[in-house]
């Protein structure tokens, strides 16, 4: 059963549960954190629109910059600022920020202990008809691999907004992996998020389902389908990706016996890396990670792609069965 | 074919893309529709090329440096005949050839896979280079847009060539005055390009984008320069072609680099979204 505490959206089982894309609660979070903060400031890199710095940089013309495009100019000239006081949140899309300005990040944001915030935005193959070269898949591992990094992929728009918020008074580098598409809105406004916290959205006892991103929704989804199965999955919403909430997970996995991971990146250096890695420090159990294996993403409609790459409830659902059988 | 013929065939090939965007449902049109013309100049005139052979040695290269404009080097492949005209149609779509932005392991004859901005010009630049160890007559063609010269990549591409006195190189700059955030002299303003370049040590050749002799002679007066990489700054109209943007100067105007008279940044945001939208009948990529 879906746990109260976690106020998750009443409606979110049913079909005409809300959707939005959830760098719009990005958009609404930078400037709620920037009524708040005088220092922080926003760069963009010739997609203020469609990364959702627009209201930002209306309300604030003279806290945005525009750098062009630009992405390692982006992150450096934001490491100076951030050297010089300011708290800076930068975007782009995700495969040329973080995708194309990697070691930029690592030295003069990890290394250098800058309070840089980095919004990836259109990441994942819900990008759609753009094909592969947009489509990226690989941030969260290079993210991931990052001393001092902190990495976010919210499961909502209202998480995203949260998470926003929290992350612009949080000292130090961080990573915020936004999509482009809508995709349902299942927390609300009152539903817990820490940077240091897994959120169990359903408690269970079979399997344990660590999702992130808009996977977090399909997986939930797919927990119903099971639990009409007779088999009940845990769901946990692991949007801080890192740190990763080992005792949560752990504890998760000792409960239930079985782990799948779910998110819409490569599973490798991904989510499922990050909980494979755990598990086999802590708890190793039988294990099934979904995300792209290795491929690629290609040009269709986010559904079809979505579809092909196996990112459905029902595609969990299936694995899921598969993987109790391991136990 | 005659110059006449080939603004026809340029037209031919507008028509193709709106229809190819119109049934994709998304794309952009701005800069396919803007490079037309250059792009008939180079497959039906300049470049020498086999469509039936993509992989002729002997071929002369063209690196699409600016992948969003994929559009127009897919209708202008279909025209010249390397894969049916029937084939645009699946543009964008599931299991399609046509990516969204090229994928050269997709498609034969695209050389190379691009759609992030700047790294074309060096791995244009690399190809002139090998080709000349090589002994090859080929050359190399690469055609970038004016916002993506922001990059950085881009001016140590400009940087390598020049060093390397690449003269296979002929780099066109689809110099429309607009990129995603607005006009490029407000983005990032880009000043004088040809002087850029210039000083970098590269010929320089100004052009009208649009005029069909301009193009040709453009292309054949950089084969003959000695010693340095070629740069033709093309000067192109957005859209050109689509009647409610071409009909009114203005929307020409609106991205002009007029010194102090910069466009108003509402009406420059209404026409790139009609631009970009083909007057609502495509979703916008960057909305
Ligand atoms: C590295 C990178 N950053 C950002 C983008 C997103 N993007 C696509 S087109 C574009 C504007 C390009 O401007 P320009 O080169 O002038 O081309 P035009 O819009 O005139 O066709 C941007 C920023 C990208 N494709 N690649
Ligand atoms: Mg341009």
């Amino acid at each position: 059963m879906i746990d109260p505490q976690q106020h998750l959206a009443p409606d979110l089982l049913s079909p005409e549960v809300k959707q939005e894309a959830n760098r719009m609660g990005f958009g609404r979070g930078l400037l709620e954190a920037a009524h708040k903060d005088k220092d922080i400031v926003a760069l963009c890199a010739d997609l203020t629109i469609s990364t959702k710095m627009d209201d930002f940089a209306k309300s604030y013309p003279e806290r945005f910059v525009e750098v062009g495009i630009a992405e390692q100019n982006l992150v450096t000239v934001a490491a100076g600022m951030a050297l010089a006081g300011k708290t800076p949140f930068v975007s782009s899309y995700a495969a040329f920020s973080p995708g194309r300005n990697w070691e930029q990040i690592r030295t003069t944001i990890c290394l250098n202990q800058t309070n840089v915030k980095i919004v990836g935005s259109h990441a994942g193959v819900s990008v759609g008809p753009d094909g592969a070269t947009h489509q990226m898949l690989e941030d969260i591992a290079l993210m991931r691999v990052l001393p001092n990094m902190t990495v976010v992929v919210p499961a909502d728009a209202v998480e995203a907004a949260k998470a926003t918020i929290v992350l612009a008074s949080h000292k130090g580098p961080a990573y915020l992996r936004l999509a482009r598409e809508k995709s349902p809105v299942i927390t609300t406004d009152k539903s817990p998020f820490s940077l240091s916290k897994a959120q169990v959205l359903r408690a269970g006892t079979d399997l344990t389902i660590v999702a992130c991103g808009a996977l977090v929704y399909q997986a939930l989804v797919a927990a119903e389908a099971l639990s009409k199965q007779g088999i009940e999955a845990e769901v946990i919403n692991a949007a801080v990706v890192k740190p990763l909430d080992t005792i949560t997970i752990v504890a998760s996995a000792k409960k239930t016996g079985a782990v799948l991971t779910a998110e819409e990146a490569q599973v490798a250096g991904g989510l499922g890396g990050a909980v494979a890695e755990t598990l086999a420090d802590h708890h190793p159990v039988p294990m099934s990670r979904i995300g792209l294996l290795d491929h690629f993403g290609e040009s269709g409609t986010p559904a079809e792609l979505m579809e092909h790459f196996g990112l459905t409830a029902p595609h969990i659902t299936a694995k899921a069965q598969e993987l109790i059988k391991r136990k | 074919m005659t110059h006449k013929q080939l603004e026809l065939q340029a037209n031919e090939i507008r028509e193709d893309i709106i229809k190819m965007l119109v049934e994709a449902g998304s794309g952009h049109s701005a800069g396919p529709l803007g490079l037309a013309d250059i792009f008939t100049a180079l497959y039906f005139e300049v470049m020498e090329h086999r469509p039936k052979q993509p992989e002729w040695p002997g071929r002369d290269r063209l690196v699409l440096s600016n992948g969003h404009t994929v559009p127009v080097r897919y209708a202008t492949m279909a025209r010249a005949g390397y894969f049916p005209v029937s084939e645009l149609k699946t543009l964008r779509k599931f299991g399609s050839r046509l990516q969204g932005h090229p994928e050269r392991v997709r498609l034969p004859g695209l050389e190379t896979t691009s759609g992030p901005l700047g790294s074309g010009l060096s791995q244009a630049a690399g190809m002139a280079l090998a080709l000349r160890m090589d002994g090859s007559r080929g050359r190399v063609y690469c055609i970038t847009g004016d916002g993506e010269l922001d990059e950085g990549n881009i001016w140590e591409g400009a940087m390598f060539a020049a060093a390397k006195k690449l003269t296979n190189l002929t780099v066109i700059v689809d110099r429309n005055n607009i990129q995603i955030d607005g006009p490029t002299e407000r983005v990032m303003p880009l000043g004088d390009v040809a002087q850029k370049f210039a000083a970098f040590g590269w010929h320089v050749i100004e052009i009208d984008g649009h005029n069909m002799d301009a193009i040709i002679s453009a292309c054949n007066l950089a084969k003959a320069i000695v010693e340095r990489p070629t740069v033709i700054i093309a000067h192109t109209i957005p859209g050109k072609g689509v009647d409610y943007m071409q009909y009114d100067y203005h929307w020409h105007g609106y991205f002009a680099n007029v010194p102090g008279a910069p466009p108003a940044a509402d009406q420059a945001r209404i026409a790139l979204h009609e631009l970009r939208t083909l007057g609502g009948q495509i979703r916008s990529e960057h909305e």
